[in-house]
């Protein structure tokens, strides 16, 4: 038995500690955000946040995690209620496909947790590791940077 | 390391203020000090040789120049890159042809006194870490060519910052007395005093021994090789009897050149013509840390001037050595590390690492088993691959590795570490925990 911390909330959780997180995440606990895509840490559409770093959630044991508390999109907000960084992506219309967005969120998340207000080099620098294959990395970008304007 | 600072400080500063005085008062009045702008010679004459300027980019990618003397992609051979160095940061100059904060009002005599002398065309002596040591063998033929090619490039304004250097290194003068003592200049270096040339350099060699004598010209100058793979003495000199002995340079060990035999699969002249050139070796494994740059400036170089450095790359090797057999040390590399490592490896490591992953049966990825970092002596470059990764670099299909600084603690990497050594190599344990991966993690250096 281990336990992990997600979103806030313990849970008990009866796994192989080699399980990548991004499995516990979605089989164990129900939460579908977090995407898998290429399994290589190359796409960056399972990106959660481990402590107060962005991560592949697909290359992260659950071994590895001790302690930390993870977050995952679920955590920001809901359909009902979204937070000021899903607001800005809806706001934006930052999703086509959309299979990318919730890394792309959380990567960003990760950044303004940190910079609030980031300049577009550090944005760009920043989420240089999450791919969209649709292109609407412009769009993205703008959601990134609005969310970053102060309220 | 304070201490040894200190003591470093002390020596040069006697070691130089005696030499300074030795050779001032002459150096200073020698027409090597003083500029030789000229009116006559005008960069623009050689800007339509496209022979010329094609026989400089050759050269330029063989120095890789860019990669030093580039701070910002937009803007190549601008300069601003800090380098860091056991001495302090020194910012790397602009070399475009910007009147102004460039060398657009160099004259080739300028710029030949630059490449053999070290020394600027307001008469400053620069440092070695611009490579003058090696540039000091070049053909007057190949230093007028690459000057052509670099006033061909556009020119940029872009002042690099100032070098941030502990004393008495940022006494410029002081770098006479470095030259005394560890430049040696090319024979050609000396024609200009002794009027004695030697310009029958083999383009194309077609011989053994033509490559040989091209590829030793090639490595030990203009692509100087050594200062990087050359263990350095304490006033930042190669030492020149361990010439390709290895170094670590930017955090990363640069391996020696003279054990290329040693490898589980020995090296051929093929994979290191191929690693020059793409970064990859199929029995080896992939460019990382400076090298990786090294390797994309030398993608633009000749294939016979490449095929040249391989052969004369190989042509340095000592006997492989008797692998240490790996019995009982390895039995004391403790097995609860080693199991912890293999639970972290098949969550984060095997999707591309494992036996019979598709990248190790595609795009000839080698096997953890060849991997050089796996197999060294010094785990640090593979600790430096697991924290730092091996970045992307836009379009270009250079191999790739995500870092995993952020998902691993110091402890797990080194658990890690103990694992891949015992699975994939038969060399003995690396003895390393958690204060080592600490120590490289706050280390600065080129990710």
């Amino acid at each position: 038995m281990m336990t992990l911390i997600v979103n806030g909330t313990p849970h008990q959780l009866d796994i192989d500690p080699s399980t990548p997180l991004l499995y516990a995440l979605r089989n164990q606990l129900g939460l579908h955000g977090a995407k898998y895509g290429c399994g290589l840490g190359q796409c960056g559409a399972c990106t959660v946040i481990v402590g107060d770093k962005p991560v592949f959630s697909c290359l992260m044991p659950v071994a590895a995690i001790g302690t930390r508390a993870v977050r995952t999109i679920e955590g920001l907000g809901s359909t009902e209620q979204p937070g000021k960084l899903q607001q800005a992506f809806i706001d934006k219309q930052a999703a086509q496909c959309g299979y990318c967005i919730a890394g792309m969120v959380m990567r960003a998340q990760a950044l303004l947790d940190r910079v609030p207000s980031p300049t577009d080099e550090q944005i760009r620098a920043h989420m240089e590791p999450n791919l969209c294959r649709c292109g609407t990395h412009m769009r993205i970008l703008a959601a990134i940077r609005q969310a970053g304007q102060p309220a | 390391m304070k201490k040894r600072s200190m003591g470093l400080a002390a020596s040069l500063c006697a070691l130089s203020c005696a030499a300074f005085f030795a050779v001032t008062p002459g150096s200073l009045a020698h027409p090597l000090f003083t500029s030789t702008a000229n009116a006559a010679e005008t960069p623009t004459l050689l800007l339509t040789d496209t022979a010329l300027l094609k026989h400089g980019a050759n050269l330029a990618a063989i120095g890789d120049c860019v990669v030093c003397h580039t701070a910002n992609r937009s803007a190549p051979f601008a300069g601003g890159r800090p380098l860091e160095t056991p001495f302090g940061t020194i910012y790397s100059t602009n070399i475009t042809p910007d009147r102004k904060t460039g060398i657009g009002d160099w004259t080739l005599s300028d710029f030949t006194r630059s490449m053999r002398r070290g020394v600027a065309r307001d008469g400053h002596l620069l440092y070695p870490a611009f490579p003058y040591p090696h540039f000091t063998h070049m053909t007057d033929a190949d230093i007028a060519a690459l000057y052509a090619y670099l006033m061909s490039r556009d020119a940029v304004q872009s002042t690099a910052p100032a070098n941030q250097l502990m004393f008495p290194l940022n006494v410029r003068p002081l770098m006479a007395a470095w030259n005394l003592f560890f430049l040696h200049p090319g024979v050609e270096a000396n024609s200009d005093i002794d009027g004695e040339a030697n310009s029958d350099m083999p383009a194309e060699p077609a011989t053994q021994d033509a490559q040989l004598i091209r590829g030793k010209y090639l490595i030990d100058g203009p692509a100087h090789c050594a200062a990087c793979h050359t263990p350095m003495n304490l006033l930042g000199a190669e030492k020149r009897g361990d010439a390709f002995d290895g170094n670590v340079i930017e955090g990363w060990e640069a391996p020696a050149l003279t054990t290329l035999l040693s490898a589980p699969k020995p090296w051929t002249h093929d994979q290191l013509a191929a690693y020059l050139r793409t970064g990859l070796a199929d029995q080896h494994g992939a460019a990382a840390g400076p090298m990786r740059a090294v390797t994309q400036s030398l993608t633009n170089a000749s294939d016979a001037d490449i095929n040249a450095m391989a052969t004369y790359l190989l042509s340095l090797q000592k006997p492989a050595e008797a692998s240490p057999t790996a019995t009982q040390q390895t039995a004391e590399a403790n097995m609860n590390n080693i199991h912890n490592g293999a639970t972290l490896f098949s969550a984060a490591c095997a999707s591309c690492h494992a036996t019979n992953a598709p990248m190790t049966t595609l795009g000839s990825r080698p096997s953890l088993a060849l991997s050089t970092a796996v197999n060294a002596r010094d785990p640090r470059n593979a600790l430096r691959l697991i924290l730092d990764g091996i970045p992307t670099d836009r379009s270009t299909r250079a191999a790739f590795m995500p870092g995993f600084a952020d998902t691993f603690t110091n402890a797990q990497i080194a658990d890690l570490a103990a694992y891949l050594r015992s699975n994939f190599s038969s060399q003995p344990a690396w003895s390393l925990d958690e204060a080592n991966v600490e120590r490289l993690r706050k280390e600065s250096h080129e990710p």
